[in-house]
């Protein structure tokens, strides 16, 4: 059975596409039919996913790869293929498993919905895609997968297209990473230019071998940036990072699932993926490629973690979050910690998808009031959600010892503190913990303790179709610390193909681990001291007011209106573009039009030539030589008299005049 | 009175003459195709005249020739008389005067 699960690797992402297939040809009213193909389908993927997983336990640096041509030109194919290495493995099980909670949840969340049947076809289609992209060979069929990820992101924001919102956060997604993947497409075209081959990995011939890599020379720094172009538009960082706080229109569960979870942790994976174009020449673990993705990452964590303070939306709050752990992980990923980002990225999809998940639950509770201002003491009335939220929320803040965020977030801590051209990143990195601690107990305070508000008076917990994913969710993020502890390192191990030290709890008390307490503790404190009175305030004051729109009004409205980004990219790019779109209209209608239309013109002019010519010369000569001769052929006609004896008598005398002729001249 | 070739050529003439004026001066069809006959048979006779009387009269040279000539006359009054009756049929006149459709 493992084995072959190996030889048809493309069942995984099959099997969810033509789940989705079938889905989108059920009738609207087949909803239980839909929801059950969906959650069969993912289900299927999950132990297919465990299976695959198991050979790659037992032999060291695992890598399976298929390369198969998919189509040929003249004497060359066009190769792609399907990869299985330790990395795909790992986020094909992380998406199989909190897909299927997401598939779960949404059957709660969207009971309600009309196109229900239309949702879970979306949500199939998306895992299809998303499977598809982590086990992909070719840097071509991973961008294939990679639009297809993004347009069942289109899809699913605008999913209530009704909402003009939502629309436009759908439009604006789509576009705003449609310019990140124009720089991707430049770099795989520049790639496929100088190694000639888009595989990742082929026998010692692929681009991410020695013998491809030699090929790219001084072009590879490009080449790389290029490709983290796709990376930064996918994964939300500074400066493409602003369509995923809208992308929040969208249904929860999808928010959760895509817009959290797992596509866009795609870019990281594409880093990840690539990491050996990124890290070709390093001196001392440094490329300058490396070097623009640490301080990339280090922006748009810091400040994704300080708008999220001033935002009010429960939805937005953690969109903000996610910007900021992709920043995280970016960080991991160029200072050298690979493996690092790739485990806090697989926590981060567990723990956010459970925060979301948990968001979802309240905004169902509360009848969709999404503002945490007007929500309060859903403590009592929300129980399980409330505790599930209470461990995503620290498992965020990276409360340390028992969950697994905090581990991950210790270990990047760790290798960031070591990087050698500066030690700003890994202080940045610092004050971004103890915001993110800031803004969850903020958001956890406004939403379940304190008084209940205007949102929250008539909340209900939600149903156990809900409930059941959020609590394996929890336990998800709780016990995947198992593996992550320094004590028992085995994932780092297993990523980086390294046999995986005994089990030694020694080393689980390390400097890191108090510095992160202290930190936490810090962040939670703080959090506790500035909002607790706001959140024991009464509705009406408590929905207007923040403390920190007391104490420093100008900034809290610069970090409640994203640091005003949007309007700047309004002002700027976005007119820029409709000027150059204006300009080229009128260079279209009048400039190029103009030359068309006077060629037109030359041509009319010419055949208006010829046609006189030939009306007046050729024909009227024609016309002459027939007109003459119908006259002479009136004339001719007279003769003829149809009198056979006239034509006769005319003969003798012609004969008669002859003989006489004859007889004259003889 | 020995039959001389002058007196062959006369009674040929004269034939031929009616012939002519039979051709040109009724206005029946038929006539006109009997005087037309009389000019074939003033032709041939005016054929066997000239053998008769030539240089070397024994061999039928101008029998056979006057032979095959009234054989093709036979069929072209049958061809003749045929195109009458089809021209009768159609104009219900076989007068050729009123005949004249291949006027100008």
């Amino acid at each position: 059975m493992n084995s072959w699960i190996i030889g048809h690797l493309w069942l995984i992402p099959a099997v969810p596409f033509a789940a989705s297939l079938v889905i989108l040809s059920l009738a609207n009213a087949r909803r239980k039919s839909a929801a059950a193909l969906a959650v069969i389908g993912q289900a299927v993927v999950l132990v297919t996913s465990a299976f695959a997983f198991v050979p790659t336990l037992r032999t060291p640096s695992f890598r399976v790869v298929q390369n198969f041509i998919w189509f040929s030109f003249g004497e060359q194919g066009l190769r792609i293929g399907w990869l299985l290495d330790p990395l795909a493995v790992a986020m094909l099980a992380m998406i199989a498993l909190v897909g299927l909670c997401i598939f779960v949840f949404s059957i709660g969340y969207m009971a309600e919905d009309k196109n229900f049947v239309r949702f879970f076809a979306y949500l199939s289609f998306f895992s299809g895609a998303m499977l598809g992209l982590v086990i992909a060979n070719s840097l071509l069929l991973l961008f294939v997968f990679w639009e297809l990820v993004g347009l069942a992101s289109y899809l699913l924001i605008g999913f209530w297209i009704e909402r003009p919102s939502a629309a436009a956060a759908a439009k604006k997604a789509f576009i705003t990473t449609r310019i990140g993947d124009l720089g991707f497409f430049i770099g795989m075209l520049w790639l496929y230019n100088r190694s000639g081959t888009l595989l990742f990995y082929d026998d010692g011939g692929g681009c991410l071998e020695n013998a491809g890599l030699a090929l790219l020379g001084a072009g590879a720094t490009f080449i790389a940036l290029l490709i983290f172009c796709g990376a930064v538009g996918k994964s939300g960082q500074f400066p493409l990072h602003v369509w995923l706080p809208d992308a929040m229109e969208g249904p929860t569960p999808v928010s959760a699932l895509i817009h959290a979870a797992t596509m866009v942790a795609a870019g990281v994976f594409l880093v990840a993926r690539v990491y050996p174009l990124f890290s070709l020449g390093a001196i001392n673990g440094v490329t300058p490629s490396l070097t623009v993705v640490v301080w990339i990452g280090v922006t748009t964590a810091l400040m994704a973690a300080l708008i999220a303070i001033a935002q009010s939306d429960i939805k937005r709050i953690l969109a903000y979050s996610t910007v900021s752990q992709l920043g995280l992980m970016m960080v991991s990923l160029g200072v050298g910690g690979v493996a690092a980002g790739i485990m806090h990225l697989l926590a981060h999809g567990f723990f956010k998808a459970l925060l979301f998940l948990g968001s979802g639950s309240v905004i169902h509770g509360c009848h969709h009031e999404q503002d945490i201002r007007k929500m309060g003491g859903l403590r009592r009335l929300m129980p399980v959600t409330f505790v599930t939220y209470a461990v995503g929320m620290m498992t965020l803040s990276g409360v340390p010892l028992f969950f697994s965020g905090a581990w991950t977030k210790e270990e990047i801590l760790h290798t960031t503190e070591h990087w050698p051209p500066s030690h700003a990143p890994y202080y940045l990195m610092l004050a971004g913990v103890v915001l993110t601690a800031l803004y969850m107990t903020r958001q956890i305070i406004y939403v379940f303790f304190g008084n209940r508000r205007v949102g929250s008076e008539h909340a209900h917990e939600s149903p156990r179709v809900m409930t059941i994913p959020l609590v394996v969710l929890a336990l998800c993020a709780i016990f995947f610390s198992v593996v992550l502890t320094p004590a028992w390192p085995w994932l780092h191990g297993y990523l980086t193909n390294e046999p995986a030290p005994q089990f030694d709890l020694a080393r689980l008390i390390q400097p890191m681990l108090f510095v992160s307490l202290i930190l936490v503790a810090a962040g939670i404190g703080l959090g506790v001291l500035i909002y607790r009175k706001a959140g024991a305030q009464d509705r009406l004051r408590a929905a207007e007011t923040d403390p920190l729109e007391y104490a420093q009004p100008a900034l809290f409205r610069f970090l409640e209106n994203k640091m005003w980004l949007d309007e700047l990219y309004t002002h700027t790019v976005v007119a820029w573009s409709r000027t150059a779109s204006r300009l080229s209209d009128w260079m279209d209608r009048y400039f190029w039009d103009g030359i068309v239309s006077g060629f037109g013109g030359l041509g009319q002019l010419f055949a208006a030539f010829t046609a006189d010519v030939d009306e007046r010369g050729i024909n009227a000569g024609v016309d002459e030589t027939t007109i003459g001769a119908r006259r002479l052929g009136r004339v001719m006609s007279r003769w003829h008299s149809g009198q056979i004896q006239t034509y006769l008598g005319i003969i003798a005398i012609g004969m008669l005049t002859l003989l006489l002729l004859y007889a004259w001249l003889v | 009175m020995t039959p001389t070739l002058q007196i062959f050529l006369i009674v040929s003439a004269a034939l031929f003459s009616i012939g002519l004026l039979a051709a040109l001066g009724r206005r029946h069809a038929i006539f006109i195709l009997i005087g037309i006959e009389m000019m074939l048979a003033a032709a041939n006779l005016n054929f066997i005249a000239f053998w008769r009387f030539g240089q070397h009269p024994q061999p039928p040279t101008g029998v056979m020739i006057a032979l095959f000539a009234i054989a093709i006359a036979a069929a072209e009054a049958a061809v003749g008389l045929a195109l009458v009756i089809a021209v009768y049929r159609h104009y219900r006149t076989t007068n050729v005067d009123q005949l004249d459709r291949l006027k100008g």
